[in-house]
């Protein structure tokens, strides 16, 4: 019964050391969690010995049933069986949430009882009455119902994704909810604008983020694939200090930030300097941040759960711009986002650091032979990565709907190595262009086609971009080699 | 026991036999031909997806009549010609260029084919992102399983009929693949795609078409990779977000543990790769039982079996690069 409350395991694993006592408290408390969800069996042998296997294993499947209003659906039952004869049942809760434990990896199928849903609640899709899972890498499975009629008005909106099974079931939520400001049956030229706004908003946080890659790689010629647990980090930051501690949202900012930044700088210090004093080979580093972003991904999922976790933050009320709706906790994370990007154009192009920087970029032993230092100008680097990133991670959760997940970051990571390499590998400018152009293209090709696919829309541009002009728009070709 | 189960099983797992595959794959591709593939999970897609669909939507069995043993043999070809295409689509652009360019292609291309397959539009072909079940991939080679059903195999390694018929049929490739690795890299086209890996413009100095070469070898890399997809998709369900860039970097794992440039290392690889995952999940789990980990949910002990995989991949690359078996003077690191 892990679903109980990923909350409370965020918790007690954050305030590790000084919170023992609350986390037994907590395990208490998921104990009396399960027995009452036992007893809702009504003392039925077979569920109850389903009970105790649930506790044994770590394998499960999972999911919680919102109806079209998004109110939880209490007491519809799932059964899950497989070729060998296992069977368990579960059962929502008053949350809407369910779960049920199976002892071994493996193909199962999942059944909904289509009896025990409620009076007018039927499943969007009959066909995902019973369908087949498997449990293989991940020892969580989340399988989604989705009830009621499609939506109508929004007929490009993300289905595809809102009927993932292997995201859990919350994992949509933050679509729906950007989908939401699409206005209904307004007309091509409403959508496209929707559309559009929407772009350049999700180009200019991806410009936040592909900087600190772009620099990065510059300055030490590593291509960082842990990228995307950088922006995590600053949503995972941004979560726990609003809504697991309640901080006033000026505090939460300050202190996310700051985490971030010292993230950032502790890349440097703790790892890659240590492994440039090494002379370690460019591609045994590109493997080095392959396993760090494996590693910090699983640990924020350690941390928080494999579910989507919303935050308690305002959002702010949705305001009109001509035909497009758009909130005003979206439009304040724009403003910030081309105001600190003034900021880096200006830190590039006129301080001391900045010219530094693109001296160290361009040819980093001339730099060097030229008195400055290379070592000091990676780690502001890193810094200002750091901060960077962590702050395009703080309004990504705005932006997505008040949400974070343990692998947000990584799921956009490709679209941010789109936008440098779209942009000119080493280029900050660059970077700028092709975050704006991917962000644009995403969210428009879903005009015309399946938003499922508008990731891998972005990424065939990059590919063809790459045919034509393999340094990207603003690179120099002497880099293509 | 428990512990001893889950590390030994992985020694005979047709898992392990579709990441041997896959990894030998990549190896061809990183350890002999020095390209950056980073995308190996979409050639597995695409092996796996043209068998399935085969199987499952065109089923010859089934419209044609076909014998049992032709569609299967048919299924296979139809997964290795999708894998040759799509190695050959991502090398046109990208071989004339610098090395990092292969892998941002390579990985974007792999996102790109998983969220093709998946989409909804695709559905009635691919099965969207509930992929296909595992009962209509295997009707072929469940009609021509000569084994009778019944037990086989002893100790941990013991498993139904249907499973030993895959084991059989994954180990038996794994083996064709690494004898022809052996064969093809100690000949002179070996030899001359090692001095491209080596220096590239010394071989072109001598006449020889680097492209091509290295076209070559990124379609046969490709081919037992599809093979590899094949492999992991017929014990279970076919499900189209394991062909995700995660995967890819298992395999990576896999490979640079057993040694990028050597015959047996990317088996041996993707063998110790499940085993020490499965030994160390488990080991976790038992010490989570006994009351390690206060307050950890057992989800949460496993997760850590996977930050456990991640450090030892930077530890692994940073402090014996050439893995267990490699030999350092093979290894490439600066494409």
């Amino acid at each position: 019964m892990n679903t109980a409350g990923p909350a409370p395991l965020v918790r007690n694993a954050i305030q590790w050391g000084g919170a023992l006592l609350l986390a037994l408290l907590l395990t208490l408390g998921l104990g009396m969690a399960t027995a009452t969800a036992a007893t809702d069996h009504d003392g039925k042998t077979v569920a109850s010995i389903q009970q105790t296997e649930e506790e044994e294993s770590p394998y499960s499947f999972q999911g919680s049933m919102r109806d079209s209003d998004r109110e939880p659906i209490v007491g519809v039952e799932v059964t899950v069986t497989d070729e060998s004869g296992f069977s368990g049942t579960g059962t929502t809760d008053e949350s809407g949430e369910w779960s049920v434990g199976v002892p071994t990896p493996g193909t199962y199928t999942v059944t909904l009882n289509v009896d025990s849903l409620p009076d007018g609640i039927t499943l969007r899709d009959p066909a995902h009455e019973s369908r087949e899972f498997e449990i293989a890498t991940t020892a969580q499975q989340g399988v989604l119902f989705a009830f009621g009629d499609p939506p109508s008005a929004q007929p490009t909106t993300d289905p595809g994704e809102s009927e993932t099974g292997s995201e859990t079931p919350t994992g949509d939520d933050s679509e729906t909810e950007t989908a939401a400001e699409q206005p209904r049956g307004q007309g091509f030229m409403a959508a496209l604008t929707q559309r559009a706004i929407n772009g350049l908003f999700f180009g200019l946080l991806l410009a936040l983020g592909a900087i600190g890659i772009t620099l990065i790689y510059g300055t030490t010629g590593v291509s960082n694939f842990a990228h995307g647990e950088l922006l995590t980090f600053g949503g995972i930051v941004f979560y726990a200090t609003t809504t697991l501690f309640s901080l006033p949202i000026v505090a939460a900012i300050a202190i996310t930030l700051v985490a971030c930044t010292v993230f950032g700088w502790l890349h440097d210090f703790a790892l890659f300097k240590p492994l440039r004093k090494r002379r370690v080979g460019m591609v045994q580093l590109l493997i080095v941040t392959i396993g760090l972003s494996i590693a910090l991904r699983y640990f924020f999922q350690f941390l928080i759960g494999g579910g989507t976790q919303q935050l308690s933050i305002n959002r702010g009320a949705a305001i009109a711009i001509g035909p497009a709706n758009i909130s005003t906790s979206v439009l304040i994370a724009a403003g910030i986002s081309v105001i600190v990007l003034a900021g880096v154009a200006y830190f590039l192009t006129r301080t001391r650091m900045g010219k530094a920087t693109r001296a160290v970029s361009d040819n980093a032993s001339l730099a060097s032979a030229s008195g400055i230092n290379v070592d000091s100008v990676i780690r502001t680097v890193w810094i200002v990565a750091g901060f960077l990133t962590g702050l395009a991670g703080l309004l990504y959760t705005y932006f997505i709907g008040g949400a974070i997940r343990w692998d947000t970051g990584f799921s956009i990571m490709l679209l941010l190595f789109a936008a440098v390499t779209l942009g000119g590998l080493g280029s900050a400018f660059g970077a700028l262009v092709g975050a704006l152009f991917i962000g644009l293209v995403t969210e428009i090709s879903t005009l015309w086609l399946p938003a499922d696919i508008r990731y891998a829309v972005a990424l065939g541009i990059l590919i063809l971009v790459l045919l034509f002009r393999p340094q990207g728009i603003l690179g120099r070709k002497e880099r293509v080699g | 026991m428990e512990i001893l189960n889950a590390f030994f099983s992985a020694f005979v797992d047709s898992s392990s036999a579709a990441f041997a595959l896959a990894a030998i794959g990549l190896g061809v591709h990183f350890g002999y031909g020095g390209l950056l593939n980073f995308g190996q999970a979409g050639f597995m897609a695409m092996g796996a997806y043209g068998f399935s669909i085969w199987t499952a939507v065109v089923a010859p069995t089934e419209n044609w009549g076909w014998h049992p043993i032709a569609s299967f043999l048919s299924a296979i070809v139809v997964g290795i010609i999708a894998a040759s295409i799509y190695a050959f689509i991502l090398g046109l652009p990208t071989l004339k260029l610098r090395g990092d360019y292969l892998a941002i292609v390579t990985i974007a291309a792999a996102e790109i084919v998983r969220f093709s397959v998946r989409t909804t539009e695709l559905t009635p072909i691919t099965g969207g992102s509930q992929g296909m079940t595992g009962a209509s991939i295997k009707t072929d080679i469940q009609e021509i399983n000569p084994l009778p059903s019944g037990q086989y195999g002893f100790w941990v390694f013991e498993a139904g009929a249907y499973d030993t018929w895959v084991r059989i049929i994954g180990w038996s490739l794994v083996a064709v693949a690494v004898v022809l690795v052996w064969a093809l890299f100690r000949s002179p086209w070996g030899r001359v795609v090692k001095g491209i890996r080596e220096d590239e413009d010394a071989v072109r100095s001598l006449g020889k078409n680097v492209f091509s070469y290295k076209m070559q070898v990124l379609v046969l890399g490709g081919v037992l990779g599809g093979l590899g997809g094949i492999m992991y998709i017929l014990p279970r369900a076919l499900q189209p977000d394991f062909f995700a860039t995660p995967t890819t970097f298992y395999l990576w794992t896999a490979l640079l543990l057993g040694g990028a440039a050597t015959v047996f290392g990317p088996v041996i690889g993707a063998i110790l790769f499940w085993a020490l995952l499965n030994g160390v999940r488990s080991i976790i789990g038992v010490a989570h039982e006994y009351g390690f980990f206060f307050g950890l949910s057992s989800t949460q002990a496993a997760q850590l079996s996977f930050v456990f995989v991640g450090i030892a991949l930077m530890v692994l690359v940073v402090f014996r690069p050439q893995g267990i078996f490699g030999n350092k003077k093979e290894l490439s690191f600066n494409v």
